[in-house]
């Protein structure tokens, strides 16, 4: 058995996460269609198997998170932290994605075709998020690793208290968060981007829709790393 | 937690399937909200000196045995008013040819236990403890009829289980809020409003975001210039949906801590706290779904 399919007006969803979970690996299945899924909480969490799960619909909150090494394609919307703390593999959005979006992410690659809401990468410990569109305020607060690209806008406070992560913005940056800054580009930067855009497939969809060379570095000025006992709380 | 759902139909052959579209959508907020539930439709605006006021007397002694029709006689007797009263146990919606405030205070002064639930020419409102599919049962929420309603379920933080603190809450005619969230400022907005004259019922947070955007509205603001002054005044979380004779308005706040959706399609403008409300709707597959943006204002005309 290669595919299966989990309609959730049918069958709830514990009866999927349980055959993803166990079954999917003992039986070598590579590939789940979920239908109607209606905003249902939690789909396909936690795998932990390099299968392939397609979501037709609008998924609700956490989808895909926790992912290991799996494919999670939702075909709609996803609510709050979608990829939440994902491993690895690879969590694709191809409508919008609400707040959270790749919160605590250690590895992998989260690509949202839409908008993305706030707090996107907020955490983000390692892995890779291409947004096709904007994202919210807040965005990649206190983000410790791992690369994020931004094809639209994004909101107020990016990159607030930013470690070691970094992230290439194409639109405009309504503000910067404290300790983020904007840094020159330099060729490993470009090829960068350029393989994030290649591995979401947002080039290729719409021919070069993006040209690297449009996007800004943004990464930490290092300056909160060390406590500074003269700053009277101004940053 | 809890969730709100507003639902706005576009074409009048829908209306009278206002209610029987919107109870999935407030059952499907159960987990968010499974302590009380409650709606306001809004409905055909009765003719200008007409008013109608919705009744609760859950909280009564008699609860729903209360002797409505006697209200009716009294009302004849010590006001001269002629009122029909359609009542459904403990709720009554009396509808009559008044100026509201005198008979809203004779209402307080000889029952006291007697909870308004609201005032006005277009709306009917309706909330209760219970889970939201027992409330909607209770009230029939699938026959109602109207063009726009705005419910809410609700799962308690910031004050007691009690009917009166269900949501949504009203002030002034035609007008009713239900928030998704909790307020840091409420007491520093009624000491606000109270030297006005305004009068609180309850010591519920969400009261005093509604008693301050009635509180604009009725000193000339329009319906845009009030939520800007709520953005200014109000400060915790909040995702607001609100109800006007002809309109429905949300607002998030900056944070966006509180969720929404919207769905809208030719037939209607469907909001809720999440998709799961949303699904079962009509078309819903070729709705265009959004999530609308904090610090902004959505406001749609009925």
């Amino acid at each position: 058995m290669e595919r299966m399919n989990f309609d959730l007006a049918q069958v709830p969803l514990r009866e999927l996460n349980a055959f993803l979970h166990r079954d999917a690996p003992a039986q070598g299945v590579q590939k789940v269609v979920v239908t109607n899924p209606d905003g249902a909480h939690n789909i396909a969490v936690g795998l932990d198997c390099p299968i392939d799960v397609e979501v037709h619909g609008h998924a609700g909150y956490y989808a895909g998170g926790m992912n290991k090494t799996g494919t999670v394609t939702i075909f709609g919307s996803a609510g709050t932290g979608v990829a939440e703390n994902m491993m690895s593999g690879r969590v694709q959005v191809k409508g919008f994605a609400s707040n959270g979006a790749g919160a605590s992410m250690h590895g992998g690659l989260l690509v949202i075709d839409g908008d993305a809401g706030l707090r996107c990468g907020i955490s983000l410990k390692g892995g890779d998020i291409v947004v096709g569109g904007s994202v919210g305020s807040f965005s990649a607060f206190m983000a410790q690793a791992g690369r994020m690209v931004i094809c639209g806008d994004a909101g107020d406070a990016l990159g607030d208290s930013l470690y070691e992560a970094v992230l290439y913005v194409k639109g405009s940056i309504k503000s910067l968060g404290a300790d983020a800054r904007i840094e020159p580009m330099s060729e490993a930067d470009y090829a960068a981007v350029k393989e994030l855009l290649d591995a979401a497939g947002l080039q290729h969809d719409a021919g070069l829709k993006h040209d690297p060379r449009d996007f800004k570095r943004v990464a930490s000025a290092r300056s909160l790393y060390h406590w500074n006992a003269d700053a009277d709380q101004e940053y | 937690m809890c969730g709100i759902v507003g639902l706005l139909v576009k074409k009048p052959a829908l209306r009278p399937r206002l209610g029987e579209l919107m109870v999935p959508m407030l059952i499907g907020m159960t987990e968010r909200g499974p302590d009380s539930a409650g709606l306001a439709v809004f409905t055909e605006p009765l003719a200008e000196s007409r008013r109608k006021i919705s009744l609760y007397s859950g909280m009564c002694e008699e609860g729903a045995d209360f002797n409505w029709l006697g209200l009716s006689h009294e009302l004849k007797e010590h006001l001269g008013i002629d009122a029909t009263i359609a009542a459904q146990g403990n709720h009554a919606i009396v509808t009559a040819s008044i100026v509201p405030e005198p008979v809203k205070r004779w209402i307080k002064e000889r029952y006291p236990k007697l909870h308004i639930l609201s005032t006005g020419r277009a709306i009917d409102l309706y909330k209760d403890i219970g889970t939201p599919a027992e409330v909607a049962a209770r009230y029939a929420f699938s026959g109602l009829a109207g063009s726009h309603l705005v419910g809410h379920t609700r799962m308690a933080t910031e004050s007691a289980v009690t009917p009166d603190r269900a949501h949504p809450f009203t002030a002034g005619e035609d007008f009713c809020l239900v928030h998704n969230g909790s307020l840091s400022n409420p007491y520093g907005v009624r000491r606000m409003l109270e030297p006005h004259g305004i009068r609180f019922e309850t010591d519920n947070d969400t009261e005093a975001a509604c008693r301050f955007l009635e509180w604009r509205l009725r000193e000339g603001d329009d319906l845009e210039t009030a939520l800007q002054r709520g953005f200014e005044a109000l400060d915790g979380f909040y995702t607001f949906l609100m109800g006007t004779a002809d309109k429905l308005a949300l607002i998030r706040d900056p944070f966006a801590c509180k969720p929404a959706v919207v769905a809208e399609t030719d037939d209607y403008v469907a909001i809720a706290s999440e998709f799961r409300s949303l699904a079962h709707l009509p078309d819903i597959a070729h709705a265009k779904v959004f999530e609308p943006a904090p610090e902004e204002m959505y406001v749609w005309n009925a």
